[in-house]
């Protein structure tokens, strides 16, 4: 959803799907991007695509962050699309931190899918294309 | 703006998402849709959650809120974090603590950052709660940020104030806040698994003992002042309020029944002695004068150039006008465009 006056604070959800691991590099995100002046809802480890979509309608974000380390993203990004769809959220698009093949990105565009960040990539331009996509 | 009027009345949770974002950015026609709104509220309990960071508002938050789903009764959760002054930016993180609300349809969670506001809530804090009023919730639930300081603005704002202790934060007595009694409607001792619960209780005891009953006041507007009077001095004395003390430990329950129990003795108090009307009287002069102070003060702003203002304050520096002076003349020079 484009902002209708550019001094909006951007809103941001940071979730981390999934059952592996911790959540230190979902962390990590979150507070560069509250640096760079977002509102983060952080709502940490082993989300479920319910909850994801549920915090993503209540706090009206403006993109979805998903960092998944497990390689489950072929997996879990349709289903959580899914379940946004069902929540009237076709027009929140996702955005992916992880280790992501590039042969997977065509398919995960599909799913909204606007921006997909691997292990290094600069944070300036994290920021830079949650800003154009947010400003579309 | 009918449409959307008309869902959150329905309920609509995405039309009242939309609002809040709305009413937080104060965009283009949020007044009129919160006037719009503001015929339908009146109906929730509005409950508000403070106590120093750390000290387990938003598990019993949590933990409310589930027993008040139990009950049948909808809930709308505002979280408010603090925003960073340095950067703009916040991580808002309560819904961390409130994972089992996530699949309940009658829970609506929104997070808030303070956006520069100081006293506890955000500036569109009263209004969000106003939003959810009109959305139907039965409760709502406020946590503020819990800088354990000038939590003044929350008890403006909600019905019933809870104030969050915990054991473990220092010294006792020492590290009660002071202020906390004039503030509290009810006193929780969160953590109560811990050793030195029943220290903290035994402070907080004290506290009351010496604090009791003459101490107990309000604020009221006086000459556009707020002061501190003391409470029903009058021929027509109404009992006391005496905040309880109620133990409670999230993870299992303990004492959340005591403590609705405790919100609806005081919710009861304050129907049965016909204190409603009064202390909304109050609420409403205070939020009035504020709101005017912050709208003459933006006028005042707008009326004056950046030229004007920077030639006073050189004057100021030279020492050729007291700063008193300086804005008595500010004053003047925005009186002969005539908008005050
Ligand atoms: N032992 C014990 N720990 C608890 C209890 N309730 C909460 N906690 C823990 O206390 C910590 C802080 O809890 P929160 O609910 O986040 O506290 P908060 O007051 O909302 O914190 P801020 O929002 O950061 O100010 C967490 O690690 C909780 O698991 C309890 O009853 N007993
Ligand atoms: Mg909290």
């Amino acid at each position: 959803m484009s902002k209708e006056i550019m001094s909006e604070k951007i809103r941001i959800l940071i979730a981390k799907p999934g059952l592996d691991g911790h959540d230190r590099g979902a962390k990590v995100i979150a507070r560069a991007l509250r640096d760079a002046g977002f509102e983060v809802i952080y709502t940490g480890l082993r989300q479920t695509a319910e909850m994801i979509a549920a915090s993503a309608l209540q706090e009206d974000v403006d993109v979805v962050g998903l960092s998944i380390l497990s390689g489950a993203h072929m997996a879990l990004v349709p289903h959580i699309r899914e379940v946004m769809n069902q929540n009237d959220l076709q027009d929140v698009p996702i955005i992916l931190g992880g280790i992501i093949p590039e042969e997977d990105k065509p398919a995960l565009s599909e799913y909204g899918v606007k921006g997909v960040f691997g292990p290094g990539t600069s944070m300036q331009e994290i920021i830079d294309t949650i800003t154009k996509i947010v400003n579309r | 703006m009918k449409d959307l009027i008309q869902n959150i009345l329905n309920g609509n949770r995405r039309a009242l998402a939309r609002m809040l974002t709305m009413v937080e950015n104060e965009r283009e026609g949020y007044q009129q849709a919160l006037a719009a709104l503001f015929p339908h509220t009146g109906h929730a309990w509005v409950i508000g959650i403070t106590g120093a960071p750390g000290t387990g508002k938003s598990s019993l938050v949590n933990a409310l809120a589930q027993k008040y789903r139990q009950q049948d009764k909808t809930v709308g959760i505002l979280a408010v974090d603090p925003t960073s002054p340095f950067t703009g930016g916040a991580i808002l993180g309560d819904r961390i603590r409130m994972r089992d609300l996530y699949s309940d349809p009658g829970v609506f969670i929104r997070s808030m950052a303070t956006r520069g506001s100081l006293g506890g809530l955000s500036r569109a804090t009263r209004d969000a709660i106003r939003v959810m009023d009109a959305g139907g919730f039965d409760v709502i639930l406020v946590e503020t940020v819990g800088a354990g300081q000038s939590e003044v603005d929350i008890v403006r704002t909600a019905q019933t104030t809870i104030v969050v202790e915990a054991p473990g934060l220092g010294d006792d007595i020492q590290a009660i806040k002071a202020g906390i009694l004039e503030i509290a409607d009810i006193l929780v001792v969160n953590k109560a698994d811990r050793v030195g619960a029943k220290n903290t209780v035994q402070a907080l005891k004290m506290m009351l003992e010496i604090g009791h009953p003459a101490a107990r006041t309000q604020p009221v507007l006086h000459h556009g002042e707020l002061m501190q009077i003391e409470n029903h001095t009058s021929i027509n004395p109404t009992p006391l309020w005496i905040p309880p003390i109620i133990q409670t430990i999230t993870m299992d329950f303990t004492g959340i029944d005591a403590l609705i129990q405790a919100i609806e003795n005081h919710r009861a108090y304050i129907e049965q002695n016909h204190l409603s009307a009064e202390i909304e009287r109050e609420r409403i002069r205070i939020e009035l004068y504020e709101r005017l102070q912050n709208v003459l003060m933006t006028r005042l702003m707008n009326g004056l150039t950046q030229q004007q203002i920077e030639a006073v304050v050189e004057r100021v520096r030279t020492r050729e006008l007291e700063p008193s002076q300086a804005v008595m003349m500010l004053i003047d020079m925005h009186n002969t465009e005539g908008m005050l």
